[in-house]
């Protein structure tokens, strides 16, 4: 655990990404099976300890720590695992044991119930300094938060042992970890797992937004971007399976599609609910809002299923009776799907249609005129791109549409976490009842964490404590003087918000300092924006 | 009704001793003022009438030019002012110079710490304990969280950084008064005896430190070098410099910082630092609640820092406190 907690700070204060692969590629050369294939599951987030959580952590301190305090400490460190660390009493007698290594640090994690992890956890928390504790509470609760992707991670594997490290993505997702057998074929040369029948999940292929360029059309496709989640479905061996982007496992929250496909083939699509708001009248999707509720449920119930049936409208092919396509151009793939489509019931699936433009200028306008305000915009893909894992520059671009705009008055501003810890970070901002000189009033209508510089960060920063005219905990109430021009890609009804009002992915577009607060935007302005 | 003092008072602008008609402190221009320490937060210039230890009246004229209206007042000295108060400067352990500042008058004793730490220093007197009625504490490190390291602890660290790394340097953000000559007197204390590199700001106070009598070594100008020179060396410069296009003079730098916020790591992250340094000029949560015990005052008055939190811990220990919302001292994400 003393390597794997030097490792985790290491990494902590390393900027450069070749120093971060070097730190990981080094540990895992020296470290023993099966600790370095936990340490590789904790950094790519591969690990879950039902009964650790990071409510477990606060509780247990509670229990030790007076409150008052833990709150206050726990507010500015912006991290329960690194506050817990530090306030976790040293216990009164030295413990007579040696650190766990970070296998038995997982086994011991992994054996605990809800009805144990209070008592079970302090002990391995007493054989532990400051460090050590802090990298126990990341392995156990996932979220490391230090600056290394799963994609890194991975890259500092395949560097440690000279692999390829798209074969250690294809690998990936049919081990679990420890991995001993990825260490083994890559450590000590042993023949690679065996895949073939596995219905395995492949890296999405990504897009980089389209910024300030122009693509020919004789070299790119367009695409409606539908506003639903994109998955993958996977038919091998009688088996289907349903991935979200992450690689996670959602086939039980759409089982009307596990029957859909029986036929073999790994499929690309955007998972959508019915409904008329995106690509017709008939036999078309409804908005996000419609599909949110379907996500994040384990069990379905028959009227879920009948009021709100999802379905696949269709990008891609990566594998179609068992021949990976993924090398062929886009066009060929995509011949490919069209042929497959007839056999697919079009109650399940459909497919994305192309849109047709004579050039890029003629492009923009369509997508300008877009009806359906629950697009988010256009794709442009390359017509020869293979299909490969991650954003590789100039295959695919997404071109959303531009954002709604609505200027807001912030109001509250709450502590960030991560690297935005003890700044002022996470706003909270209004738009106005009525005329404010006529008694109008503010109304909360979203929240935002993003949009701003690291420079923009601190003035506002600064704002909020110059500002404040009330706490409650850590909340701060400013004098709502500011007035942020605030983005966002659509707004819904929403019964949990006293606004009656939900926005969609808002995010701080420009910081008007120079507004009167009582100029900013009344709450009609969003509600003439609504399509649900 | 308060059991405090009715002749000292507590206002956004500093500490008002009413009867002898002086501040101590203030953060605008009086006629009297008392200054505990050279910190731009608490020292001034402007006031017609300035009462502070030799080495702190050296520091403010270097920095604001403030000899006119400059009283001296040694340490253990009380000095009879207006209105029957008598002043006591104490050694505070913040940096050279400062002190404690204990008021007497009417029977009652108050003690304003000003900045103060418990662990030894050599460039500066040890805090010297003092009972009193009325303690009037800062309390920049005051959440439980803050434990200092013994400082032996983070040289070796910086140490081992360097020698690991013949060919880089180790730049160390250090704030220039105090900060930056402990680091260096704890270096020698080491066993260091390298020359070591000082950025432009650095220098006229670590020269005003040796001619007060805190020696430091052979110290010299990153300006006056070349990055060849500076392989293998320890480079100190202001914490505003660590990011800054300065740095790219140096050979490879490492940066580092001593602080006492290097304790919380992403506040090390925020500020790109490779190598927190967790030194601290001021108390530690530990030894701000055992000065209390210690002290044991009537009542707690907290000048600035995390208030909230020394606050509770009075409730919870059943002793008297308040907070008294100075502004201008130290906001908590400065440097020091």
């Amino acid at each position: 655990m003393e390597q794997f907690a030097a490792l985790v700070d290491a990494l902590i204060y390393t900027r450069s990404r070749n120093g971060k692969l070097t730190l990981i590629a080094d540990y895992l050369r020296v470290t023993p099976d099966p600790d370095r294939g936990w340490a590789l599951a904790a950094l790519t987030d591969g690990l879950d300890f039902p009964a650790v959580k990071s409510s477990t952590i606060r509780n247990l301190l509670k229990d030790r720590v007076d409150p008052v305090l833990w709150s206050l400490s726990r507010d500015f460190v912006g991290d329960t695992a690194e506050t817990a660390s530090f306030l976790w009493p040293e216990p009164l007698r030295p413990v007579d044991a040696p650190p766990p290594t970070v296998s038995e640090a997982v086994a011991s994690l992994a054996a605990m119930t809800r009805a144990s992890v209070m008592a079970d956890l302090p002990r391995l928390l007493d054989r532990l300094d400051a460090k050590g504790r802090y990298a126990l509470f990341k392995l156990a609760t996932g979220g490391m938060r230090v600056g290394v992707s799963a994609r890194l991670a991975k890259v500092a594997f395949a560097q440690a042992f000279d692999v390829e490290v798209d074969k250690v993505e294809e690998l990936w997702h049919a081990l679990a970890p420890p991995y001993a057998e990825l260490f083994a074929w890559a450590a000590e040369g042993a023949a690679p797992p065996d895949t073939a029948n596995m219905p395995l999940f492949r890296p999405f292929m990504l897009a980089h937004p389209l910024e300030n360029t122009e693509v020919d059309l004789a070299d790119y496709v367009a695409e409606w971007k539908w506003d639903g989640i994109r998955v993958q479905l996977v038919h091998v061996g009688g088996e289907t399976r349903v991935y979200s982007r992450s690689g996670d496992d959602i086939s039980a929250t759409f089982p009307e599609l596990i029957d859909a496909l029986a036929i073999p083939a790994v499929l690309d699509g955007e998972l959508l609910v019915r409904g008329s708001h995106q690509g017709g009248e008939t036999g078309g999707a409804a908005s996000f809002n419609a599909l949110q509720q379907r996500l994040g449920r384990k069990t379905v119930s028959r009227k879920m299923l009948a009021e709100a049936p999802a379905f696949v409208r269709l990008y891609d092919a990566l594998a179609i009776g068992g021949d990976d396509l993924r090398a062929l151009p886009w066009s060929d793939r995509r011949a490919r799907l069209e042929a497959l489509m007839p056999r697919l019931p079009d109650s399940h699936f459909d497919l994305s249609q192309i849109v047709e433009a004579e050039n890029f200028a003629q492009l923009a306008q369509i997508r300008e005129g877009a009806r359906d305000e629950a697009i988010e915009g256009l794709m442009l893909k390359r017509r020869d791109s293979p299909y490969v894992a991650g954003r590789k520059t100039g295959l695919w671009y997404k071109w959303k549409r531009d954002p709604l705009l609505v200027d807001c008055v912030l109001m509250y501003a709450q502590r960030g976490s991560g690297k935005r810890s003890s700044f002022y970070s996470d706003y909270t901002f209004g738009c106005w009842t009525a005329d404010p000189d006529e008694g109008g009033e503010l109304l909360p209508v979203g929240k935002a964490y993003s949009g701003f510089t690291d420079e923009e960060l601190k003035k506002l920063d600064r704002h909020v404590r110059q500002n404040t005219v009330n706490r409650f905990g850590p909340v701060r109430e400013t004098d709502k003087s500011l007035v942020f021009e605030v983005a966002f890609d659509s707004v819904h009804a929403s019964k949990r918000h006293k606004s009656g009002l939900a926005m969609r992915f808002p995010r701080i577009h420009r910081i008007r300092w120079d507004k009167p607060a009582h100029e900013a935007d009344r709450i009609e302005a969003l509600l003439a924006l609504v399509r649900d | 009704m308060s059991s405090a003092p009715h002749w000292i008072q507590p206002h956004p602008q500093g500490i008002y001793v009413a009867p002898a008609d002086c501040w101590v402190d203030p953060s605008v221009a009086v006629e009297r003022a008392l200054v505990t320490h050279g910190h731009a937060d608490h020292a001034r210039g402007g006031h017609g009438e300035t009462l502070a230890t030799p080495e702190t009246l050296a520091i403010m004229d270097l920095r604001y030019n403030t000899r006119a209206g400059a009283v001296p007042v040694a340490y253990g000295e009380t000095l009879r002012l207006a209105g029957s108060v008598d002043a006591t400067y104490l050694p505070a352990g913040h940096v050279l110079g400062s002190a404690q500042i204990l008021l007497e008058h009417a029977g009652e004793r108050v003690v304003i710490t000003g900045d103060y730490k418990r662990r030894p220093d050599p460039t500066c007197a040890p805090f010297e304990l003092a009972p009193c009625d009325i303690f009037i504490t800062e309390a920049t490190f005051g959440l439980p969280i803050f434990t200092h390291p013994p400082i032996a602890e983070e040289i070796g660290k910086l140490l081992g950084a360097l020698a690991a790394n013949p060919e880089a340097c180790v730049l160390v953000g250090a704030y220039a008064l105090g900060k930056a000559q402990r680091v260096i007197a704890e270096l020698r204390a080491a066993g260091h005896h390298d020359p070591i590199y000082l950025h432009g700001a650095m220098e006229r106070m670590c020269r005003l430190y040796e001619e007060l009598g805190v020696p430091l070594g052979e110290l010299r100008l990153v300006a006056d070098h070349t990055k060849e020179d500076m392989r293998g060396a320890i480079v100190i410069c202001p914490p505003s410099a660590l990011n800054d296009r300065w740095s790219r003079r140096l050979p490879d730098p490492i940066t580092a910082m001593a602080s006492g916020w290097m304790r919380v790591r992403q506040r090390a992250r925020q500020r790109n630092v490779e190598l927190p340094l967790v030194i601290s000029d001021h108390a530690d949560w530990h030894e701000l609640t055992r000065t209390v015990e210690e002290v044991n005052p009537r009542e707690t008055w907290i000048t600035h820092g995390r208030e909230e939190a020394l606050l509770r811990w009075h409730e919870l220990h059943q002793r008297k406190a308040r907070a008294l919302a100075l502004v201008g001292y130290e906001d908590e994400d400065e440097d020091d």
